[in-house]
């Protein structure tokens, strides 16, 4: 943000995001990269819990499958139009959010790890079990998309399109802002000596709850924009495995960074695509890729770049 | 007056008694120096009173309020802060940014200044940076302010652990072994940065073990010894004191 460099790379970005629908015309491709998308907004909101305020939630797939159930059934059983049934399932996502993390925050390290991991799957049990409430593994079909607009509908793929991007982009936009202010300084503090910042008068129990009701709340906007876009949902968008899929393009990407969740995200997932003709062989790909990334790139993808930049603006 | 006092303190973990019923009071202004063996219950009479650790009796008023049951962070709000005998620091912050974040007390910003940048969100940052600038130059390292935390000398993390400390202004200042690891000639150079910390209004307490700096900083001396306070008075009266001298040095064998 300091250099103008950054600035520069964002507008790029902004710009080829803008005019990628106008240059990929395989609606297979698009939907592959909307997927992307959709899952960066939760990534972004894993770096806030994570990446800044240093607690690892394994339960972050949960927070995505409340958001996305929640506007499914809103949609599909209470005839609810979109808007009103996403922000139900981001108030939703951020209310158990609230109580987990009232309990779970009081642990530490390893014990919040795996509390967040055991309320994830219990989540996940429900999704998969309560036929009535969720159809179970059969799912939820025919979700439909958003209403239109004034003259903006959102029936076509490319519409779609643009609508996860600009969730995508709110998304960046607050993380962002987050970093670079007093509270995204208060995170990185606990983050790094949780003691000493409580002995500066920090009250860590309250910075790591909004830290985490900020992270479930982008879970659940990213639930939300997945119920709409494939128009199908079932239990598997919300395991724990995903909770880890998650986690590991959080850290190839850069856990603290403002470009990291987008970079591993989409790297990972057109990553996985184009290998998908290799089937199980491409493990042999994605194995040693990852021990460069952790030998090379301790600190993920954007991380190592922040490095980089630092060492050669601090050399005099 | 008193700033702090600490009446009947016992802390107790298991069968251990680190501190047993002791009483003593802070004077505001003056530097006052526990000291005592190794294992006497110094840093655990800190960590009690900074709100480390739960007294298992015993009361502690700061500025005559009861802030015995209070938690840590409400304790530094109060205007209590305190270094760590193992520097603590920020480690992979710069040293402006460890300045900074011990501000934070000071400020109300939160989460939606934070998206909005509103103008009380600038304004404290704004403040936040000035007193961290302040007080990196009041302990001596403003020249290593955009340095990493982690990767400045032991002495100049002493140093930062300070400022870290009084960026906030508090009343009262817990230091806890502050030249521990600290060269000889550079001993001297902290022995003045905390006598200037008292002069700038600053209420001082430390633990150490460097008797030459206590002596020569201290207005006031309590000795613990298993746990009890064996004796308090001035420096000159500390060192006229049998109990003091048997404690540290035994007893005479014949």
């Amino acid at each position: 943000m300091r250099t103008r460099t950054l600035p520069a790379a964002w507008s790029l970005t902004a710009i080829l995001a803008l005019a990628l629908p106008a240059v990929v015309h395989n609606p297979y491709y698009l939907q592959v990269i909307v997927g992307g998308y959709v899952t960066a907004i939760a990534v972004y909101g894993l770096n806030v819990i994570l990446g800044y305020a240093g607690q690892l939630s394994l339960g972050h797939a949960a927070f995505f499958g409340i958001g996305a159930y929640t506007v499914a059934l809103l949609e599909t059983r209470a005839g609810l139009s979109f808007w009103p049934a996403l922000a139900a399932g981001c108030a939703l996502s951020v209310a158990i959010g609230y109580l987990v993390g009232a309990i779970s925050l009081r642990t530490r390290g390893h014990y919040f790890a795996i509390f967040t991991a055991a309320v994830g799957v219990m989540i996940g049990v429900v999704f998969t079990n309560d036929q009535q409430l969720t159809n179970g593994n059969i799912g939820i079909v025919n979700i439909p998309p958003p209403a239109p607009i004034g003259p903006i509908s959102f029936e076509s793929p490319v519409a779609k399109y643009y609508l996860v991007l600009a969730a995508l982009a709110f998304a960046i936009w607050i993380v962002a802002r987050v970093r670079y202010s007093l509270l995204g300084r208060t995170l990185l503090a606990l983050a790094s000596n949780e003691d000493l910042a409580a002995s500066v008068g920090i009250d860590v129990m309250r910075a790591k709850r909004l830290a985490f009701m900020l992270a479930t709340f982008l879970a659940g906007l990213a639930g939300g924009m997945f119920a709409i876009f494939v128009g199908f949902l079932g239990p598997d968008s919300s395991g724990l495995d995903v909770s880890f899929d998650m986690l590991l393009y959080l850290i190839v990407g850069g856990a603290g960074t403002i470009a990291g969740p987008l970079v591993g995200t989409l790297g990972i997932v057109v990553l996985t695509q184009w290998l998908q003709g290799f089937e199980h062989y491409k493990l042999l790909v994605f194995g040693p890729l990852l021990i460069v990334l952790v030998r090379f790139f301790p600190a993920g993808i954007a991380g190592g770049f922040a490095r980089l930049r630092w060492r050669r603006t601090a050399t005099p | 007056m008193s700033l702090l006092e600490v009446k009947s303190l016992t802390k107790r973990f298991g069968g251990l008694t680190a501190v047993n019923d002791v009483s003593f009071s802070l004077e505001a202004g003056a530097i006052t120096a526990i000291i005592g063996p190794n294992g006497a219950g110094k840093s655990t009479c800190f960590n009690v009173i900074s709100g480390f650790y739960a007294a298992t009796s015993g009361r502690l008023f700061f500025e005559g309020a009861d802030i015995t049951a209070l938690p840590l962070h409400a304790v530094a709000r109060r205007g209590i802060a305190r270094t760590f005998q193992t520097t603590a620091l920020f480690a992979n912050h710069s040293a402006l940014d460890n300045a900074i974040a011990g501000y934070r007390q000071r400020t109300r910003s939160g989460f939606f200044d934070a998206l909005l940048r509103t103008p009380r969100e600038r304004r404290e940052e704004r403040e936040a940076r000035e007193h961290a600038y302040e007080a990196l130059r009041f302990a001596g390292i403003e020249s290593s302010a955009a340095r990493i935390a982690g990767s400045l000398s032991q002495e100049a993390q002493k140093r930062l652990a300070i400022a870290i400390a009084i960026v906030a202004r508090p009343k009262l200042v817990l230091l806890d072994e502050p030249v521990a690891g600290v060269s000889g000639d550079q001993m001297a150079q902290h022995g003045e940065l905390i006598a200037r910390m008292s002069q700038a209004g600053f209420t001082v307490c430390l633990v150490e073990h460097k008797m030459d700096l206590v002596m020569g900083l201290a207005d006031r001396i309590v000795v613990l010894h298993h746990g009890r306070k064996i004796a308090e008075g001035t420096p000159a009266e500390i060192r006229a004191d049998d109990a003091v001298v048997e404690a540290y040095l035994g007893t005479a064998v014949a």
